[in-house]
Parts: C-alpha cells; structure tokens; sequence
C-alpha cells in the first residue's frame, strides 16, 4: 500500500492494524488508514470486501452483532474508541452514521430530527430544539420541500428525501465524523445526485467517509480513494491519483472494470 | 339384513382399491404399447378411477343413511297394523321407537304391547329398505368405476382431474370449520330471538337488577349491566393491568435484553404457561389467591371483602393472559427492522432509548393488536370466573367485593334441570350472543390493526 503523497497531519480518525472478525471468519485483515478532517473519503471495492464492516468498526456499530470482534487500534482525536474508558453512546454522538437503505423512524418529520438533540439533552427548551431542527434540515438540504409539512410521518417522504431526513438526523446531533454506508444505493438518478451536492456542501463542516459500489460516484464526491479487496487495503491516496494513475494492479484491474 | 353404514363404506373402499389397481394396470399396458406416451403418471389413472368409484357411492351412502330411517317409518305408518296407533304426541313416537328397537335388534322383546304388531312391518320395511339402498350404492360405485375405467386413454389428463378433485375436498374441509361457526351463530340467534319476544332487549342490556326467576318472566330481574360490568371489571380492566406491563416488559427483555440460552429456556415456558387448563387457574385463583386476598383486604379493613372477589379472579386471569401479550409483542418487536435499532443507536441512543422511543412505538400497532385479542380471550374465559369470582350480580366498583361475569352467569342458568321455554335458560342463550359479538368485534379490530401494521414493514 501507498501512502506516500498523503499529506494528513492531523487526522480526525486514525485506524492501525484493525482486524475484524465474525466468529471464526475475519472479514478484515490489518488495515490502518488516517480521515482527514476536511476531506471527504471514499471506500471503494467489490461486494464483500470489508469495506461496509470496516465503516461499522468506525463507530462500533459492531458491537450490535454479538459474534463481532474488532482488534487492532482505532482513534478518535487520537482516543482509542475501543478503551474501556470510551463512552460507546457519546462515541456514536460524535461520530455519526447514515445507512444503505433510508431508515426513518415512524415518527414526523421533526420528531426524526428532533430524536437526537433531545436523548443528548441539546436542546433545553421547544424554541431551541425548533432552531436546531430547522437548521439541520436547511443543512441537508429539505427544508424548502418539508418545511409546511414537519408534523407528517418521515415514512411518507420518496426515497431521496428520506435519505436526506436521515442525514438531517444524524447532522442534528453536531457530530464530527458522519460515516455514509452506500447511502444512494435505494435511490434512482436525480435523487443520488441530490445527495452529492449536499455531500459536496458538508465537506469541511465534517469530516465524512463514504462506503460507494459506484467508482464515479467515489471520483465525483471525494478527495481520498481507499480502495478494498478481500479484506485488505490494497491501495488509499488521491481519488484523482487512485483514478488516473493507481499503483496496484488490483487496483487498476478493480477501475477498468476487469473484475467486481 | 340390516343397513350398516360403516360396513358397507368399507365395502365400497375395497372396491375403490381395485378400481385403483385396474386403472393403473389399464395405464400401464397402453403405456407398454410401441409410440405411446402417457400424459399422466399410471397412479394417477388409479386415483382417477378408485374416485369415481368412491365418491359418488359414499355420497349417496351418507344421504341414504339419513333419508331411509324416515322412509321406513312412512311405510310402517301406511301399514294396516299402524292403523290404530294414538293420532300424535309423546306416546305414538314411544311405541315407533319401541318397535323399531326390536326389529333391529337392538333389544330382545317390546316393552309397551301396543309396539308388538308394529315389529313385523318394521323388520320388513327396513329389509326392504336395506337392499334398496345398497343395490343403489353399488350401481352407482360401478357406474363410476366404470365410467372412469373407459376413459382411461394415453393422452387423458388424470393428473389434472384427481388434483381438482383434491382440491374440492381440501375446499369441503376448510368449509366445515365456516359453516359450523355459521350453524352456532343461528342457534344462538334463533334462541335469543325466543328470548328477546318474551323480554325487551333494552333490558337485557341497559337493565340494572340481574335476579332471574323460573317461570313467567318478571319485570326488571334481567338487566344484564350489573354482568357486563363484572366481566369488564376482570377481563378488560384488573386482568390487563397484570398482564399488559408484565407481558410487555416480557416481551422487551427477551427480544432485547437475554442471553440466547435465556431465550431458548424462558419462551418455551411461557408457552407452556399458555397451554394450562384453564381450570387448573381456577382451582389456584379459588384456593390460594382468593383466601389471601381477603385476608389482606380484612386486614386493610375494607368493607364486603369476599373469599369470592374480582381481584383474584381478574389477577389470575392476568397470569393467564400474560404469555399471550408477550408472545404478541415479542413478534411485534422483533418485526420492527433492524434498520430502525441500528439507526437510533447510530445517533447515540442508549439501548434503553431505543426500546422507548424506538422500538416500542413501532411495535405499538401490533401490541394494541395482541392486548385486544388477549382481552377477546380474557372476557369469554369461563373456569376461573365460575370458580373464582362468584355468582352475585354486584353492580360495584370494590375489587375485593364479589362480582359475576357473562360466562359465569350462562354457567349457572344452563347447569342442573331446565325447562327450554323459560326466560331464565333462555336468557343464557341472549347472554352468550352478547359476548359473541363483542368478542367477534374485538377480534376484528385486532387483525385488522395488526393487518394494517405488518403492511407497513414490507
């Protein structure tokens, strides 16, 4: 692996040497990689190759599976997020998720929003709580499309606008990281590309990972390509790097469409 | 020769075999001719022929079987020796009976003289009878055997035709279950009817004195208010307020909490639970948690504590109740896509949060579902009440008091000797159509919420 033109002095989260096991299997075998706090990064690879289950280790989404085990050394800021001293809910107040398939609650649009200032005690009064809610959802980018309708059920928005409800809720809370895992693989053209701008709009306000089948998708949002396979990281640099020159024949193999 | 249903569907079953046997060696032998190929398989040429053979003849066997014991009366009735028979009434039909008795052997001698004339045209008239009906029943095998036997051709579709004919059958036994449920509503409502014209419905469920009277039915002694409010009281209220909670925190800790070995241990002990005889509740309700109750109420000091009281037997029927909302709600709960746990978790949530914000609210639907039929069930339970609640119509809101219920109370108006005219064993018929539709609307209600609620996830 190359890792030679990255220039991350000060990364936001820092993986080394991580293995993931379920039960018996390992699914991910000694991958270390740094996310840069402004930057937006892209795992890319085949169906099964880690980089889903690697995303979840970031926020120990894991831990939900009971046969899951993560070693290695992953930080936050340069915490451990597997000490026994981290706070897995404050880990996850921090470091934020949105999912393949939009997953709101059956709640209202505000309620959906609202869920997450309101466990973390964010908002001590309603007119607080109306403020961050409005502004998470300006920031996904809803609130023109919902802003009459905030008491109707989040399930009865289409797909894309589901999608950015949850990335809404997950914006509410101020995280630090927001991980992505395929989050336009459910939705059709307009509204993949939807998600995009806005993934465009947040770089630099978080720092944000995004899990794609989708190599255009990976070269059009990030700035940092990992490319996965098999478990291992075979190649991380410049997404422009990764696309017009890659080091790996793996890699080049994987993005001429030789296999995947 | 005496008309024995059994042996004679034996018989017709035996012919059934060899029609089976024949069409299937029939098949095989056109299928052994050079260049023909069959469409079906040969044993479905069998089934196809031993079908013919049996259906038809069982049928008429059935019908012939309750037709013909009418039929030999007629003629008996024609004979000179019925003649001078009593015109009707009880003692003609005892002579009939007595004669029919002995002629089929059923007993040695007759018991009432004027039956011994009426021996001989009996025994004739079932003889002739008997042989009537089976001639018919084999013409009719054969004729089947036979016309299904001729149509066996290489390219006759017998697998088609015997599937279709499963299928009826499958169709018939689903509808037994239909129209039974169909047969006992119009025998509830056709003895309500004879209720209701001898007293005014509105007092049956507005009337608020239930002292019901042998004989000609006095005024304001059917009031049905004081029942109804004792079967909500223990079904719909003190029983839901033990099971709901326990059922539910049940329901929580298994699907989210317990170890898988917990799981595999404590939900097939709930489900035993479920299984108890109600009556085995009863006996506990009745001997231990009644006596307890009131001694504790004596020692609280309030008034008309009963050994009989609603609280042990609405407690009781909560223990009853409780695996059936847990297993409700556990179904319900684990229904709720891992999508919405993961998401709540990924914001931070606790796993209490998410089982309380979550969880719990997309469960709700089909919970709601659960606890609606549980009250369905509560409400038409009958041992624990009878045993445990009491017979006196109390119209009160004290737990440790005695109160009665519906089904309690179509127990003690249907036990013992009853004349079927009166108001007072015709009023259980009323009571019992009351709590047939209540609890038929409840259960409605509940699936079509749980219905509308499993839609929503897939």
């Amino acid at each position: 692996m190359t890792q030679d033109d990255l220039t991350i002095t000060d990364p936001k989260m820092r993986a080394q040497g991580v293995d993931v096991f379920y039960g018996d299997k390992q699914a991910i075998n000694n991958v270390s990689i740094d996310v840069g706090t402004d930057l937006v990064t892209a795992f890319i690879g085949p169906s099964g190759c880690g980089k889903s289950t690697f995303l979840r280790s970031l926020n120990r989404m894991n831990d939900t599976v009971a046969s899951a085990k993560v070693t290695g050394r992953i930080e936050l800021d340069g915490e451990d997020i597997y000490a026994p001293s981290m706070d897995v809910v404050q880990l996850r107040a921090r470091v934020g998720m949105v999912f393949q398939k939009p997953n709101p609650f059956p709640k209202s649009i505000y309620d959906n929003v609202g869920y997450g200032p309101r466990i973390h005690g964010l908002a001590p009064s309603k007119p607080d709580l109306d403020v961050i809610v409005e502004r998470a959802l300006v920031r996904a980018g809803l609130w023109d499309e919902v802003k009459d309708r905030l008491l109707e059920s989040g399930t009865a928005l289409s797909g894309g606008q589901q999608q950015r409800l949850c990335i809404a809720r997950a914006i509410a809370v101020d995280p630090e990281v927001i991980l992505m895992d395929e989050p336009c693989s459910a939705l059709d053209p307009i509204a993949t590309a939807k998600i995009e701008e806005l993934i465009h709009e947040l770089r630099g306000k978080f720092a944000i990972v995004i899990v794609t089948h989708n190599m255009q998708q990976a070269a059009r949002v990030s700035q940092r390509t990992a490319f996965f396979h098999l478990g291992t990281l075979v190649e991380y640099g410049k997404t422009t790097d990764i696309f017009t020159n890659p080091k790996q024949d793996r890699t080049k193999d994987y993005i001429t469409g030789r296999y995947g | 020769m005496t008309f024995n249903a059994a042996a004679l569907l034996l018989l017709i079953a035996g012919l059934a075999l060899i029609g089976w046997i024949a069409g299937r060696q029939r098949s095989n032998l056109l299928a052994g001719r050079a260049g023909t190929k069959l469409h079906s398989r040969p044993q479905y040429h069998g089934w196809y022929v031993a079908l013919w053979l049996f259906a038809p003849a069982a049928l008429f066997l059935a019908v012939w079987s309750s037709v013909s014991p009418g039929l030999i009366t007629n003629q008996v009735l024609a004979s000179d020796a019925a003649q001078s028979l009593p015109a009707f009434g009880f003692e003609r039909g005892a002579i009939l009976s007595d004669a029919r008795s002995v002629a089929l052997g059923q007993q040695e001698r007759v018991r009432l003289p004027a039956a011994a004339p009426l021996v001989q045209p009996y025994a004739d008239a079932a003889h002739q009878y008997a042989w009537i009906g089976i001639a018919a029943m084999l013409a009719l095998a054969l004729a089947g055997g036979l016309y299904a036997f001729t149509r066996i051709k290489p390219d006759f579709r017998a697998r088609t035709r015997v599937e279709r004919i499963v299928m009826a059958f499958l169709l018939l036994a689903s509808l037994v279950a239909i129209l039974t449920t169909f047969g006992i509503v119009l025998s509830l409502l056709f003895e309500s009817i004879r209720f209701f014209q001898l007293v005014s419905p509105m007092e049956l469920l507005f009337g608020t004195n239930w002292a019901p009277q042998s004989g000609a039915p006095v005024d304001d002694t059917f009031g049905g208010i004081p029942l109804f409010w004792g079967t909500v009281l223990i079904g719909a209220i003190i029983a839901m307020i033990v099971a709901i909670p326990i059922g539910m925190m049940t329901a929580v800790y298994l699907t989210q909490y317990a170890a898988p070995v917990v799981r595999r241990w404590v939900k097939p002990i709930l489900e035993i639970l479920a299984g108890v005889p109600t009556v085995v509740y009863g006996y506990f309700a009745a001997l231990t948690v009644a006596p307890a109750l009131r001694e504790f109420a004596v020692m609280l000091g309030i008034p008309n504590a009963s050994t009989e009281s609603a609280l042990a037997a609405g407690i009781v029927m909560g223990v009853m109740i409780i695996p059936f909302v847990s297993s409700m709600a556990d179904d319900s709960i684990n229904a709720v896509p891992q999508a919405m746990r993961d998401g709540s978790l990924a914001l931070g949530a606790t796993p209490n949060e998410t089982i309380r914000q979550v969880l719990i609210p997309a469960a709700l639907p089909g919970v709601m579902g659960g606890i609606l039929l549980a009250v369905s069930r509560a409400i038409g339970e009958t041992m624990i009440v009878v045993m445990a609640a009491g017979l006196s119509a109390n119209l009160t809101a004290n737990p440790f008091a005695s109160v009665t219920t519906v089904t309690a109370q179509i127990v003690k108006l249907l036990t013992g000797d009853q004349e079927f005219d009166s108001a007072k064993t015709l009023a259980a018929f009323a009571l019992g159509l009351v709590l047939f539709v209540v609890t038929l609307l409840l259960n409605i209600a509940a699936l079509r919420i749980v219905k509308k609620y499993r839609e929503a996830y897939e």
